[in-house]
């Protein structure tokens, strides 16, 4: 994947661009994405990806005027139009689903194949969504992942966090990123989605981990139902990091939009 | 020197295993270690303290805001400060503060405010803070990118309510009023001063020295720790040009705890200020600081929240370590003078927050302690700096001529008035 600039009404957006095959917008979750990224390379094996970043994520800067749902959903239509988009499939997971349905909720014309992975969006007070500000570190592996281990050894590897300089790299980092995802998650990632769901009109597959502890499985039945004609794909042994965790499965869900 | 009296309001029953059964003192704390009917007496104690310390010689008396918090149960500093301003008669009201951004809308600020200067005749010093991590954004639900934006606006409208003689309308991001005329508004002029607590963000720096308001450095980590964040603040006050370098342009708070001997305080002391620094600061790492709620540039610079623990925690500290590191100045007053001399000369400070009450101390020892520090310790700090004597733009200016509470004639008076107007 090439990492690459495009320019938008108030700041510049950075965005992986690769593969070959239909277009395809990947919104990314609150954790971000690295150029490394295995499930974006994968995908590209049989989409052609924009997956662009959120400003304050990677190496670009916060944006002031981003403030709010509609802001968020407005700017990512801005970088579809500017990247001479018109109607990808269009892919979110987590808070990049939340923006994924809003922006078919608002422009249900523009979006004919929708993929969400493991949305947030919607809350339930019987299953409150796990609330990732308040997690150290150490804590997020068992969180995002099914298996522990695995998630371990993509989250903590190259951690210093006793390392002052390290720490502060870091912390940087943290409060840029997740700095931006608060104005759409915290204190409670939701934004009024689940009364403008009824707009979407896109061929949608919902794709969900069995074993998600971030947003729960029955988040799952929550957009299938609200969404007409969703098709949920349930991916066993799996957590919210569904599509590191089983990417095949994940993208072979996705190509059913194809 | 300003010193002002201080009481956080600890809750003095958390039991011996907290730490170890609780994973944070604040936000999400076990409603079962709060007793109503046992605080009945320990906020009557805390208020009774309080007025205590304004007749023995503290310029002020100060109070604060926590939400959800075993050792701040002051959720509103405003109706703490009712009461005082209504049993006190010369000393300050310190209101350190009023988490703007946390008021909805905040010309509720502006109002009880000017009800507290009103009551008080003039006596109140109001303090602004942008509000900590936990109390903000996990308590009060704030968005952390935001509220300082949030907290911008509200401060902006609060001054405006106070000083515009004409109705007006506020069109903000965060509130829109088309009337704003507050009723009562404030006996000083052109408003109380304000002081502004922080955690060594670089933009509250700034915001103090272009407002001259006072920068107030509210820490639990000692004044040895402090220095290097003081010095950033002086250092901002001289790159920004300001018109001079007024020791009242600054505040620190500090514990402080008197005996009439070191061996002393520390008999009396120890476990109280182990209470504290042990329980009460056993606060969950993950509410520290919440993502946003710090801006990059503050980071950059190094200052870290004060709530992430050092890193072998607070809990190992002992007494000989709290007292060397200067967290706590504890011992007879000529120590204790000696160490605030130090304090007030190397960070630069004109106004003092004492933390006299400490942890679970009781009534008895706190009296104690704050009656030695204010007869044998504070005359001798007074006039440290003697070339900023006249200095009052960082202090209230009370009316000359003040009612006392409790001046009601007698039954029998008030009915001879009566009769005299119906004749």
């Amino acid at each position: 994947m090439e990492l690459k600039t495009i320019k938008t009404h108030y700041t510049p957006v950075r965005y992986f661009e690769g593969g070959r095959g239909q277009p395809l917008v990947f919104l990314h979750g609150a954790g971000g994405l690295a150029a490394d990224d295995a499930f974006l390379a994968k995908l590209s094996e049989s989409f052609h990806v924009y997956a662009p970043l959120i400003p304050g994520y990677g190496d670009s800067d916060e944006c002031h005027e981003i403030r709010d749902m509609l802001d968020f959903t407005l700017h990512t239509w801005d970088v579809v139009n500017a990247l001479g988009l018109k109607d990808p499939v269009l892919v979110g997971h987590s808070m990049g689903g939340m923006i994924a349905a809003e922006m078919a909720a608002v422009c249900p014309n523009d979006v004919s194949r929708l993929g969400l992975i493991a949305p947030a969006g919607i809350w339930l007070d019987d299953h409150p969504v796990a609330d990732i500000f308040t997690k150290l570190p150490y804590e997020m592996p068992a969180l995002l992942y099914h298996d522990e281990e695995v998630g371990k050894a993509r989250l903590t590897t190259g951690l210093a966090l006793d390392d002052p300089k390290f720490l502060q790299g870091f912390l940087v980092t943290n409060a840029r990123q997740l700095g931006m995802a608060g104005r759409l998650l915290f204190p409670i990632p939701e934004r009024g989605l689940s009364e403008r769901l009824y707009r979407v009109k896109a061929k949608t597959i919902l794709i969900w981990g069995d074993s998600d502890k971030v947003v729960s499985p029955v988040y799952a039945h929550e957009f299938k139902r609200l969404i007409n004609g969703a098709q949920l794909v349930s991916i066993p042994e799996a957590g919210h990091m569904v599509l590191l965790e089983k990417p095949r499965e994940t993208i072979a869900a996705i190509q059913r939009l194809a | 020197m300003k010193f002002t009296w201080f009481n956080l309001m600890p809750w003095p029953y958390l039991p011996d295993d907290f730490r170890e059964k609780n994973r944070s003192v604040w936000v999400d704390i076990d409603q079962a270690l709060f007793d109503p009917e046992k605080s009945h007496e320990v906020y009557n104690t805390y208020m009774d303290l309080l007025e205590y310390a304004g007749t023995v010689g503290f310029d002020g008396i100060g109070v604060n805001e926590h939400h959800q918090n075993g050792y701040g149960i002051m959720p509103s500093p405003n109706i703490i400060s009712a009461g005082l301003a209504r049993r006190t008669k010369d000393v300050a009201l310190v209101v350190l503060g009023n988490s703007i951004a946390l008021y909805n809308p905040p010309v509720r600020v502006a109002e009880e405010f000017a009800m507290l200067d009103c009551i008080s005749g003039g006596r109140l010093v109001a303090g602004f803070p942008v509000g900590t991590s936990m109390d903000t954004n996990y308590c009060y639900g704030q968005i952390p990118s935001l509220t300082r934006e949030k907290y911008q606006e509200a401060h902006d409208l609060i001054i405006k309510a106070w000083t515009e003689r004409k109705p007006f309308a506020f069109n903000g991001r965060y509130t829109k009023l088309r009337y704003v005329n507050i009723w009562p508004r404030p006996i000083q002029q052109p408003h109380p001063p304000v002081h502004i607590p922080g955690g060594g963000s670089v933009e509250t720096y700034d915001f103090c020295i272009d407002n001259t308001y006072s920068y107030s450095y509210l820490s639990f980590s000692g004044y040895i720790r402090a220095q290097a964040l003081m010095k950033g603040y002086w250092d901002r006050v001289t790159a920004r040009n300001a018109s001079d370098t007024s020791p009242y342009r600054a505040g620190f708070a500090q514990t402080i705890c008197v005996a009439e001997s070191d061996e002393e305080a520390e008999r009396l002391y120890a476990e109280h200020v182990l209470y504290f620094y042990n329980r009460c600061l056993h606060v969950y790492a993950g509410f520290a600081d919440a993502p946003g709620y710090r801006t990059i540039k503050t980071i950059q610079t190094g200052a870290l929240s004060q709530y992430a623990p050092p890193r072998a925690g607070y809990a190992k500290l002992t007494w000989k370590d709290l007292i060397e590191g200067g967290h706590v100045i504890a011992g007879s007053p000529e120590t204790v003078r000696q160490r605030m001399e130090d304090l007030i000369t190397s960070l630069h400070v004109g106004n003092i927050f004492c933390l006299m009450h400490v942890g679970n101390m009781p009534k008895e020892k706190c009296m104690y302690s704050t009656k030695l520090f204010a007869e044998k310790v504070l005359p001798k700090l007074r006039n440290m700096f003697p070339d900023f004597a006249d200095d009052d733009r960082f202090w209230c200016k009370p009316m000359k001529q003040r009612v006392a509470a409790g001046r009601l004639p007698s039954e029998l008076d008030a009915a001879d008035a009566v009769s005299r107007v119906l004749a």
